[in-house]
């Protein structure tokens, strides 16, 4: 017996019971099918949040603050009064002489409303914010122009758009200068759209945002006294980034009195560690979405098994006359746990088209990235290969277990 | 491996038995399903093996067939000593020296006859080439030249019965053994496999026949009647 002839016959018996061994194979179909897309989501959720948080620049450094963290663990105090983040803060770290690594600084409230212009209706994030934040962001414009600091200092109803939000408001950037939306009841001239910063699908689109002056937003849109959500720091330079960022602690500690960022309550973040903070919650995304799909895995294997159980008890005559005829107990065990390998291979196969084609179907309407990548096929095929002889060792065992005669004489 | 003495002059015996016992034990009862049987059968002999339902009949056609091992006793097939031989050692055994026929036919449906007929080949690790030409051969032999890729369903009982004894000749073996070859077919076509039975132990063959029908059991030069699990009046057999 050639390993041809072994797969030749186990290919026979899969094809003689088409109905029951598509039934089968779907179980793997299935569990491979969720596993690739469930990870190839992860992988591609994790390569978009980083190529945007590449976009900021390498060279920002991100301040949050309101961060309560318990002081002692063991009696659970937390920081007395945690100060939230000011203007007084980003007007302190725009100082050269105090901060001489410190290129620029744009103090942030995170946003968002529903801009509104004739009949049309646009849900975004925005970001209300000081002229300085087109430089500290690094972003250009498309069209139009930014707020000026005159405009800041009169709260003018004036708003930046982003390129995703102004091709849905009015189609076109250039078309948008000069228009009015609304927003929260207060109507608002759209002087500039910011280029595009790559778009992309998710919750982080560059695009899809509106800037505005922070006065504007504080005097006309906001419900009360907002503190900051924090504030952008541009360094003077990439090479300059570790000596700002210590600057920035330096700075916002003594203006505190505290003596470290837990305790002051604030968080200084690079892209760096934004990048690596990221990373971490992907990757636990994947091993949590690809830890259930494995579960679907493993039902399909118990199916291939079971399967493969029933095929030895119908083939009872026929394990029987092979043995009769000259057949060693290895050669039936290698018959069958090839007809099992083979069974869950094709599942394999299937779950591997499947799951590419709803990837392609998926990216297709939401630009969101499944990257099916050579090595996750690899693995999906040696996945279900293995699948397949794990769960055909006890079927065939037994089929080889078999006395020739009982075998034989089993009607 | 050496044969046991006999009592005859002339060549070793293709089958040699002596005093096999075949013991069954279950819930603390022992049924001695064969008691003490003295067999042989030469080379080119055609052999009947006669017996009422329970006599032992199948029990003694499975030890010879080497299906299973008799509990007490000797046993030479073709010159070897197999009485004590392990499962891959028997299969090996069955493969070369026996060529199997059964009431039931036994083909595998799916398959055309020829594929059948050296499936014995395939565990001989047979080349493919040789295994497909001496399959047309063997099915040539028993006149089914021409039905080599129809399935067993699209041929008569008679042409069934046919390729099975072609795939019971296509390793050459020692030994014929047909169980009941005739028991799942018409009058026709028992002429028929009878007829072939008859052509090739007149060409030399040895053939051990299982049966429990008087005329075709007169068709062998010898009957071997079982009963009790003991081998009653047989001419060449008897005991100790």
């Amino acid at each position: 017996m050639t390993w041809w002839e072994t797969f030749r016959i186990a290919l026979d018996a899969i094809i003689s019971h088409r109905v029951r061994s598509i039934l089968t194979t779907l179980g793997i179909t299935i569990g491979i099918a969720a596993v690739t897309l469930s990870v190839g989501l992860a992988q591609g959720a994790s390569s978009q949040v980083t190529s945007q948080i590449d976009s900021l620049g390498s060279n920002l450094l991100t301040v949050m603050g309101g961060y309560a963290q318990p002081v002692d663990g063991a009696s659970g105090a937390t920081a007395t009064d945690p100060k939230p983040i000011s203007m007084a803060d980003a007007d302190a770290l725009a100082d050269r002489d105090v901060a001489p690594d410190i290129a620029g600084v744009a103090p942030l409230i995170n946003t968002g409303f529903e801009l509104s212009a004739g009949d049309k209706v646009v849900g975004t994030s925005a970001e209300a914010t000081t002229p300085a934040w087109l430089g500290v962001r690094s972003r250009t414009l498309a069209a139009g122009r930014f707020f000026t600091d005159e405009e800041q200092a009169d709260s003018a109803p004036v708003i930046v758009l982003g390129d995703g939000v102004a091709s849905q408001l009015f189609g076109d950037p250039h078309a948008s200068i000069g228009r009015m939306v609304s927003a929260s009841g207060n109507t608002l001239q759209v002087v500039g759209v910011l280029a595009s910063a790559g778009g992309g699908g998710g919750m982080m689109n560059a695009d899809d945002v509106a800037v505005l002056p922070l006065s504007t937003y504080l005097e006309r849109l906001s419900w009360g006294d907002e503190s900051l959500s924090g504030i952008y720091v541009q360094a003077a330079s990439t090479e300059k980034l570790t000596q700002a960022y210590q600057e920035t602690e330096a700075l916002l500690l003594a203006r505190r009195g505290a003596s470290t960022a837990e305790e002051a309550g604030i968080m200084i973040m690079s892209q760096q560690s934004l990048v690596e903070a990221m990373q971490g919650v992907t990757n636990a995304l994947t091993l949590l979405l690809g830890g259930i799909a494995a579960i679907s895995l493993v039902v399909g294997g118990i199916g291939v098994m079971n399967i493969m159980l029933v095929s030895v008890s119908e083939r009872v005559r026929e394990i029987g006359l092979r043995k009769a005829l000259g057949a060693r107990r290895r050669t039936i065990l290698l018959q069958f746990l090839t007809e099992a390998a083979l069974l869950a291979l094709v599942g394999g196969v299937f779950g591997l088209l499947l799951s590419g084609g709803v990837a392609a179907l998926i990216t297709a309407l939401t630009q969101f990235p499944i990257p099916v990548s050579v090595p996750t096929v690899l693995m999906a095929l040696g996945v279900s290969a293995t699948i397949g002889i794990i769960a055909g060792v006890y079927p065939a065992s037994r089929a080889a277990r078999m006395a020739p005669i009982d075998a034989l004489r089993r009607e | 491996m050496t044969a046991l003495p006999t009592d005859e002059a002339g060549p070793v015996p293709v089958l040699q038995l002596r005093n096999v016992w075949k013991t069954y034990r279950g819930d603390g009862v022992e049924v001695h399903a064969l008691r003490g049987v003295d067999l042989d059968v030469h080379a080119g002999e055609f052999v009947a093996i006669m017996g009422p339902s329970g006599s032992g009949k199948s029990t003694l056609m499975n030890i010879i067939g080497c299906l299973d091992v008799a509990s007490h006793g000797q046993f030479v097939l073709d010159g070897e000593d197999v009485a004590h031989m392990s499962d891959d050692d028997l299969a090996d055994i069955r493969n070369e020296r026996i060529g199997f026929v059964f009431q039931q036919f036994n083909l595998l449906p799916s398959q055309p006859a020829w594929r059948n007929v050296e499936l014995p080949l395939w565990y001989a690790r047979v080349k493919s080439a040789e295994r497909k030409r001496r399959a047309l051969d063997a099915l040539a032999r028993v006149g089914l030249a021409d039905r080599g890729h129809h399935k067993p369903g699209q041929l008569s009982g008679g042409q069934q019965q046919r390729v099975a004894i072609a795939r019971a000749l296509v390793t050459d073996p020692a030994l014929i053994l047909a169980d009941e070859p005739t028991g799942n077919l018409d009058s026709v076509s028992t002429a028929d496999v009878l007829g072939l039975l008859d052509e090739l132990h007149a060409s030399g063959r040895t053939i051990v026949l299982i049966t429990h029908e008087a005329d075709v059991a007169a068709r062998a030069q010898r009957v071997v009647r079982v009963f009790d699990g003991r081998i009653a009046g047989a001419a060449g057999g008897g005991a100790p």
